[in-house]
């Protein structure tokens, strides 16, 4: 039989009980449309975080300090100070294929300026520090190497500690004190809202590590050294390097550091979301199956009641082929139906919920492909056995029915 | 000319139950061309099982049927779909039109299926023609629940012409309709048997049978008889008579 005819066949049969064929959908309908939300919801979620892990700075290799086992006594990352400036030199002069290096030590440290004060993080860093975190200063300028190599009194200060120290005026120019200790203010850096972790990162004061450790902490170790690899395709190589050389340094002695690439973080970062989106999508699906189950139900109840059509076309000739396409084609434009208006309803749920939540919310094509094919799919799956049934018939039965 | 249908030695028998059920012993028969033959016997005489044999709708358990010179005994269940839709028209009982479909749409059913392609057009025209040798051409876009009993096997009619069949099968075409449309249905067979259409119908109504030109008897699967219509009754006449009869009724009516 041609397609088109079994097309229009199929849709009269599903506009003779309208309701019934309504309904029927609904179940694809309720499915769908919360695969979709669940899906876009966690695709929000989930770009949120990478977008804050790309915040982080590109290609950025972490080596953190610690891993202590003497004694009996182990334990993990920054455990126990262990990293020098002489390691981050050593990294800088040894390996090839990075483009910046920060060591790094940080405190907390009560800020004074114009007769007011602000609890912050001071953190010592070098130069580089702001090209591999992709962070632009807003006014003045980044210290110099000069800076750190003379122990300079200078800052470069984030954005929240500005306004809370100097509201009314530009800070470039002017003095701040830590630790009584008077600091000029070099710039200001751009805003750059919260991390990962829910903490400001405008709310932090730069200054050299060399100040940071001769001046204010008076530590000898640094806590962890920042690395910025050249490009993606280096940063394995990279990272394996850096490893080697600091091995290298401990001379035999247990590895005392930890190296983590940024990848590494975001697929930490990412991975409950993902869980989380996979969770809801796995909940949604069931209601999906439920749906499907629906389909099969009616479409059983629908080759009962059309026995006796059935029994009429084969005996005019009809294969078996034909009565199962027909049968097949009506539910699969059921649930490819439901899986339309479906997708809808979840696109407008899903932008309904970022409304009133302020969640961010991304509806991915993909994500409606695949809905719009599953939902196809469910209606052929569960359609099947009923058109089986529909096409063994034998004609003489068939037309017997009553 | 070989016979349209040529049945040698056929038997059938139902194994489904308990006890096997033989219902057609071994029946021998050929129908020529241009023929119109009535088949007749008792409830349970095996003439519903022939029927189906012979609208190709089961298969014998022994026996030859040729249709047409096609040996369809053995072909498998599509094959014999082709068959049904190429070589034979069927009209049953209860008419078995799809509801909530036109009659033009009913007529087209058979053209949508099988292997003979056709344009939408062409499809259109044989189906208007084949309303129109059975004089429903006006009512085509009309649904079954809107035509009487009568209109509506005329449209089965049509639909059973409309691939140009070998032999047209009527289960008791009849059965469901009063004398008047009866003598009509069998005024429509008569016409398209005149025109050379072979015709084999059931019917356990002897008046019925009277229309045809053979009459076949059958008893618990043989055939008992087999003989010409000597006495033939035709539409026209028939009709006739039964407008007189009416006619005297509403005289009779009118005086008292």
């Amino acid at each position: 039989m041609r397609f088109g005819s079994i097309i229009k066949v199929a849709l009269r049969a599903l506009m003779r009980n309208t309701m019934r064929s309504i309904l029927t959908a609904l179940g694809i309908i309720i499915g769908v449309g919360a695969v979709i939300a669940m899906v876009s919801i966690g695709n929000g979620a989930k770009a949120q975080v990478e977008a804050q892990v790309a915040s982080l700075g590109q290609n950025v290799i972490t080596v953190f300090s610690g891993s202590m086992s003497s004694g009996g006594m182990r334990g993990g990352w920054g455990s126990s100070p262990s990293l020098t400036i002489e390691d981050a030199e050593a990294i800088e002069r040894e390996v090839t294929g990075i483009v910046g290096v920060s060591p790094e030590v940080r405190d907390r440290n009560q800020v004074l300026a114009n007769g007011l004060n602000w609890n912050t993080s001071v953190n010592g860093e070098s130069p580089d520090y702001p090209d591999i975190r992709s962070w632009k200063i807003s006014s003045g300028a980044m210290f110099s190497d000069q800076d750190v190599r003379s122990v300079a009194k200078v800052c470069v200060i984030g954005k929240t500690v500005a306004d809370q120290l100097f509201a009314n005026s530009d800070p470039v120019g002017q003095t701040l004190r830590i630790r009584n200790i008077p600091f000029k203010v070099l710039g200001v850096l751009d805003s750059k809202g919260f991390n990962l972790f829910g903490q400001d990162q405008d709310d932090a004061v730069l200054v050299p590590y060399t100040s940071h450790m001769k001046r204010l902490s008076r530590r000898s170790y640094i806590s962890s050294i920042l690395i910025q690899a050249a490009s993606a395709d280096v940063i394995d190589k990279v990272q394996k390097d850096i490893t080697e050389v600091l091995t290298q340094r401990r001379k035999g002695r247990e590895p005392d550091f930890t190296v983590r690439n940024q990848v590494e973080l975001a697929q930490t970062a990412t991975a409950t979301t993902q869980t989380m989106t996979l969770l809801l999508a796995a909940i949604a699906s069931v209601s999906l199956l439920v749906g499907g189950i629906g389909i099969m139900n009616i479409m059983l109840v629908s080759v009962t009641e059309r026995t006796r059509e059935i029994g009429i076309r084969l005996a005019i000739g009809a294969h078996g082929s034909d009565v199962l396409m027909q049968f097949l084609i009506e539910a699969t434009i059921l649930s490819s139906l439901g899986g339309v208006i479906g997708i809808l309803l979840g696109i407008g749920s899903s932008q309904l919920v970022s409304h009133l939540n302020g969640w961010p919310v991304l509806v991915s094509t993909a994500s409606v492909v695949i809905a719009f094919v599953f939902s196809a799919a469910v209606g052929m799956f569960f359609g099947f056995y009923p058109a089986r049934k529909a096409a063994q018939l034998d004609p003489i039965d068939a037309l017997r029915y009553e | 000319m070989p016979p349209v249908v040529k049945i040698e030695d056929i038997h059938k028998i139902y194994d489904s139950g308990e006890v096997p059920v033989h219902a057609v012993r071994g029946v021998t028969l050929e129908i020529e061309r241009g023929d119109f033959v009535a088949l007749m016997g008792a409830s349970g005489s095996g003439k519903s099982t022939l029927m189906n044999l012979l609208g190709c709708l089961d298969r014998p358990t022994r026996g030859r049927y040729l249709l047409d010179g096609i040996d369809v005994s053995q072909l498998d269940r599509n094959a014999l779909a082709d068959i049904r839709n190429q070589k034979l028209g069927f009209v049953f009982q209860g008419f078995n039109l799809l509801a909530r479909t036109t009659a033009l749409e009913n007529v087209e059913l058979p053209m949508l299926y099988g292997a003979r392609k056709f344009t939408t057009k062409q499809i259109r025209e044989r189906a208007m023609h084949c309303l129109d040798i059975v004089g429903l051409s006006p009512r085509f876009d009309h649904f079954p629940s809107q035509l009487s009993g009568g209109q509506q096997q005329r449209v089965a009619i049509a639909r059973a012409l409309v691939n140009e069949p070998q032999v047209l099968l009527a289960d008791e075409p009849t059965g469901n309709l009063d004398t008047r449309t009866s003598a009509e249905v069998m005024g429509v067979f008569q016409k398209l048997n005149d025109e050379g259409i072979t015709i084999v119908m059931v019917t356990h109504e002897l008046d019925i049978a009277h229309f045809c030109k053979r009459n076949l008897i059958l008893r618990d699967g043989v055939m008992v008889r087999d003989e010409a219509v000597s006495n033939r009754s035709f539409a026209a006449s028939e009709l006739e008579k039964l407008s007189s009869a009416e006619a005297a009724a509403k005289l009779t009516g009118a005086k008292s």
